[in-house]
Order: C-alpha cells, then sequence, then structure tokens
C-alpha cells in the first residue's frame, strides 16, 4: 500500500527529483592519466565480477563519483596532490635505516620489482596461512627484517610505502583470489559487509550498494571501491588508506568501529577489494 | 529562522533541560502496527523546535535522507528517502509518531535509524567518536524532540 501511496506522491516530488537528477548517477567520463611515460588508461568502469552479477551489473571507480574538479586533478600527475606522498615514500625506501643500515632497496632493488603485487592484494600467505593486507608485509620487514620499532598501520611512514607501492601496479586490473585458502576470509568480510553495526543500524552495502549513486546530504554515494586507494582527500588535506576510511565509514554509523589492521577490517579489505576485481588500480588517486 | 522563531524554540529547550515527568521510556514504548497511539511526554511537540531538530546534524538530521519542499533554505538535503511533504495527508499522528521512534516498525529492514531507541544495536558507539558506549546508548532524540518533531511533520499537509 505504501508503495502506491509512494508514486503518488511522485508528482509532487518530481520537481526535486529531478532537480537532484544531475547528481543521480556516476558521471560517464574516461580517465587517461598524463604520466612521465606518456599516457595510461584507467580502467574505471567494469562488468560486475561473478560474485556480485545478483547485485549489480556494472562496478564504478569512486572517480566517477566526485565533482569535475576534483576527477581533473587525476588526469595529470603534475596535478595530483598524491604524488609527493609516493615521491617521499621513494625516499623512504632508499633509506638505509635498518638496525644494520639495511634500506628496502637493500633487500628489494627497486620498487619495480612490487609490480603487480598491489593487484592482488590482500591475499593469504603461503607460508603462514594468514590473511595480508599490504600494510602486514611492510610491516614485518620493518620489525623482523630491519629491526626497527613498527610503524603505526595508518601513520605517514606506512601510507607513504602504500603509496610508493600501489603505483608500482598503476592501470592493473585487480584481480584478489577469493577461493581456496582466501575463502574462509571473503566469507567472513562479506558477512560483516552486510551487518548493520552501530546506532545508525548501517551496513556498508546500505550505503555503497543500495543507495549508490544517491545523495547522503551533500555526499554523493559510490559504491565505496578500493581500487583507487590509498588516495588523497582533499577534505582531509592528506593521504587516507583504505584501513583508514574503513574506520570512518564505521564510526559515522554511532558505531564502536573496529581497528586500523584488525583481523575484521582486512576480512572486509579482501572482501570489499573483491568487489573491485576488474577495475584497474588507480595507483594514488584524488578523493574529496 | 525570524526573531518571533526563537522563542518557542527556545522555550523547548529549556523544557528539554528539565527533568522529565512521565516520559514514556525507549524501551517502553509499544508499537501497533508501527504505529504508536500515547504521546511520549503527554504534552504538545512544538513544530518549530520540531523543525530545528530536523535539520540539524546531530541531531534528527532527517534532511541528509528526505527533502522537503517547505524547507527550501536547507542546503543540500539527500535524496535517498521519499520526500516529506504532505506526509500527514498520508500517515496518522500516531504513525508519525511510530515512523519517527523506529520506523523499522512500519517498513522491515528500512535505512532510516531509530530515533528513540537505545537497545537491539550491534557494537553501540558513544556517539560518533568511534568507541565502545558504555552501557545503552541515550536515544538519538529525546522524547520531547520527537514530539516536536511528530508536530512538525503533522503541519506538513499537501
Ligand atoms: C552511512 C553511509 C555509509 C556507510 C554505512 C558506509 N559508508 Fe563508506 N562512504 C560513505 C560516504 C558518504 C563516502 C564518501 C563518498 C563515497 O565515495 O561514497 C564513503 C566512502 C567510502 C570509500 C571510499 C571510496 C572512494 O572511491 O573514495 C570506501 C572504500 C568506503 N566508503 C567503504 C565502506 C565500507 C567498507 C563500509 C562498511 C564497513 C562503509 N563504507 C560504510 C558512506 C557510508
Ligand atoms: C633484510 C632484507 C629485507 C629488507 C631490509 C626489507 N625486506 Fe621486504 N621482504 C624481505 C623478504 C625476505 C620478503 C619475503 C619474500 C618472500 O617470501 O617471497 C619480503 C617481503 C616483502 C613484501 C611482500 C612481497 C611479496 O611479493 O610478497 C613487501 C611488500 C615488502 N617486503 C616490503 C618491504 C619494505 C617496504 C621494506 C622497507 C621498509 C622492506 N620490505 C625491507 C626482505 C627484506
Ligand atoms: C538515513 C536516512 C534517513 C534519515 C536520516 C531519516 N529517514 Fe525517514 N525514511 C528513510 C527511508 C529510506 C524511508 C522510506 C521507508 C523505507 O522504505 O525504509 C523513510 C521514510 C520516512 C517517512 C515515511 C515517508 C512516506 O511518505 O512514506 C517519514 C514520515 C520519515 N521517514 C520521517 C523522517 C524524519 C522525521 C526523520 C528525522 C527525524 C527521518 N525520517 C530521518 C530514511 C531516512
Amino acid at each position: 500500500m505504501r508503495r502506491t501511496i509512494t508514486t503518488q506522491l511522485a508528482a509532487t516530488a518530481l520537481g526535486l527529483i529531478l532537480a537532484g537528477a544531475a547528481w543521480a548517477d556516476p558521471v560517464e567520463d574516461t580517465l587517461v592519466i598524463d604520466t612521465d611515460d606518456g599516457e595510461l588508461e584507467i580502467v574505471t568502469k567494469a562488468p560486475a565480477p561473478d560474485h556480485l552479477k545478483d547485485v549489480m551489473d556494472t562496478i564504478w571507480s569512486g572517480w566517477h563519483y566526485r565533482e569535475d574538479e576534483t576527477r581533473d586533478l587525476q588526469r595529470d600527475d603534475f596535478d595530483n596532490p598524491a604524488m609527493v606522498f609516493a615521491d617521499r615514500g621513494l625516499d623512504r625506501w632508499n633509506a638505509e635505516i635498518g638496525a644494520n643500515g639495511e634500506s628496502c632497496a637493500s633487500c628489494h632493488q627497486g620498487p619495480e620489482t612490487f609490480k603487480g603485487l598491489r593487484a592482488v592484494m590482500p591475499r593469504v600467505d603461503e607460508k603462514t596461512g594468514k590473511l595480508m593486507i599490504m600494510e602486514d608485509y611492510i610491516q614485518s620487514c620493518v620489525t623482523e627484517r630491519m629491526g626497527l620499532e613498527p610503524w603505526k598501520v595508518t601513520g605517514d611512514e606506512m601510507k607513504d610505502m602504500l603509496a610508493l607501492i600501489s603505483m608500482q601496479s598503476r592501470g592493473e586490473i585487480v584481480n584478489v583470489a577469493i577461493d581456496g585458502p582466501a575463502q574462509p576470509f571473503w566469507e567472513k568480510g562479506k558477512e560483516l559487509y552486510y551487518t548493520r553495526f552501530g546506532q545508525l543500524e548501517m551496513a556498508c552495502a546500505n550505503c555503497h550498494e543500495d543507495n549508490q549513486g544517491m545523495m547522503i546530504r551533500a555526499d554523493h554515494l559510490s559504491q565505496g571501491q578500493i581500487n583507487g586507494f590509498p588516495t588523497y582527500r582533499l577534505k582531509d588535506a592528506g593521504m587516507v588508506s583504505a584501513q583508514q576510511r574503513f574506520v570512518g565509514c564505521v564510526r559515522d554509523t554511532r558505531a564502536e568501529t573496529f581497528a586500523a589492521g584488525s583481523d575484521e577490517f582486512k576480512a572486509i579489505e579482501l572482501y570489499v577489494a573483491s568487489r573491485g576485481n576488474g577495475l584497474a588500480v588507480e595507483g594514488v588517486s584524488v578523493r574529496h | 529562522m525570524t526573531r518571533r522563531a526563537w522563542l518557542p524554540a527556545l522555550a523547548a529547550a529549556l523544557v528539554c533541560a528539565a527533568p522529565a515527568l512521565a516520559e514514556i521510556a525507549p524501551n517502553d514504548v509499544v508499537f501497533a502496527d508501527g504505529a504508536v497511539e500515547a504521546s511520549l511526554t503527554g504534552t504538545p511537540g512544538d513544530p518549530v523546535a520540531g523543525a530545528k531538530v530536523m535539520t540539524t546534524n546531530a541531531l534528527g538530521n532527517c534532511v541528509a535522507c528526505h527533502q522537503i519542499a517547505a524547507m527550501p533554505e536547507v542546503e543540500f538535503p539527500g535524496d535517498i528517502a521519499p520526500a516529506l511533504d504532505g506526509a500527514a495527508d498520508r500517515y496518522s499522528e500516531a504513525q508519525l509518531r511510530g515512523i519517527v521512534i523506529d520506523a523499522k516498525h512500519t517498513f522491515p529492514d528500512s535505512f532510516m535509524p531509530g530515533m528513540y531507541k537505545t537497545s537491539g544495536f550491534i557494537r553501540p558507539g558513544n556517539g560518533y567518536t568511534g568507541k565502545a558506549s558504555e552501557g545503552e546508548p541515550p536515544p538519538i532524540l529525546t522524547a520531547e524532540q520527537v514530539e516536536d518533531v511528530v508536530a512538525y511533520l503533522l503541519t506538513l499537509k499537501d
């Protein structure tokens, strides 16, 4: 009955809804980045992966939901405010900060040896059977192989390094494994994605699946993809990792969040990454 | 807001500050098909204060999801939920009260948060701090604020 009433109401509401229509959907646009090595086209829209086919046809990068000016910042590395953090990451990569003077470079040579890694992370480590996010690998080298105090999971050192390593896979298609040893973690992540947390009782899916494309006050809701992470957030004037973004989104539901780097958020990261299987790694993106 | 409109809003704020008498507590609210007959306070709400609650982020923040033609001054209202114009033609006072208190009794699985609800949550937080709530969190709106919002919604007739 309510549905009929709402339809009648539509006539009144139509003016308002039309006024918002320009915003309603992701913007049709193509991301071609001017890089030092020429132009690079990024896949920001793709058919949904099989496991999502029953809920959506197309997956879209969050880039499509941002204003013209924000999208433009990502078209040229020269304009992209996130690039300085990737550059800073390279300085850290070469810095001989280990207890015995090691740098990342002493064992890994150039960061380009990690080409392709970002596109398959998170993944289950073959040796330990643990679900690893990029931060875990970096942290184990920092503490176990360089003898340093752990880096803060969402600290500057960690995010600079995430930016540098992500850039090595720019343009590569995200393809995280969800079967085999990854499956239990993936199932856990999926369950959490659909759990309505907090006093506002909202799940990731309520905002990023049911209402993607809609406006929640002034915010244009995207699919909450992470192919663009780490991202430079204009609002914070700084870099934000996926783990950090999850903390913010759960907090906003008036919930007790999970910690960045917790088992729960790692499982969510795997699941969310898998919803973007088919999109390209953006390297470092810009959002507002 | 005009100067005259301030007065009732102010008065309402004072009423809220006073200890509540004979209020129905969130866990004692009785729903019948989603509707709540009894006023939570026993006192008629103030529509002007209600409008303020609806447009204040930290309170009802109804405009995050709903558009309301009678509130053209609200910048960037959301469009997730039906426009509220004519709500009083579609629903009775008791139904509107039920929707504001906890819309999930009217619309199962609704995206709309329960505004006068303190239990049944998964990992409730202490407001927007990200920390755990100590015990049941206070409701998002007080009983008076709920009645004020209902009073405002009752003015929304086509
Ligand atoms: C109340 C609605 C809401 C809920 C619930 C929510 N988010 Fe978000 N999220 C937002 C808003 C608003 C933004 C910023 C605009 C956008 O990109 O959608 C955002 C942004 C994001 C982004 C950044 C996307 C990009 O390309 O920049 C990710 C990733 C994300 N959310 C993941 C999650 C996950 C995972 C959950 C559940 C743990 C979650 N969100 C829950 C509202 C929500
Ligand atoms: C003392 C040598 C050493 C140093 C110094 C070192 N690593 Fe490692 N790193 C390793 C070894 C060994 C592995 C495991 C390789 C394997 O198992 O295939 C590894 C693995 C990794 C991986 C996972 C790679 C993959 O393909 O699975 C990342 C990411 C990584 N290191 C980043 C860093 C960063 C960033 C630094 C500097 C902060 C650093 N490492 C410093 C030795 C080192
Ligand atoms: C997070 C989004 C959200 C917020 C905030 C919100 N609502 Fe809602 N509301 C909804 C949705 C979605 C519906 C549609 C019912 C459904 O299917 O869940 C709805 C339905 C309603 C209805 C019935 C409308 C109709 O015509 O059927 C009323 C009345 C209402 N809301 C009032 C309010 C008031 C008053 C507030 C603030 C105190 C509020 N809402 C805050 C999402 C929201």
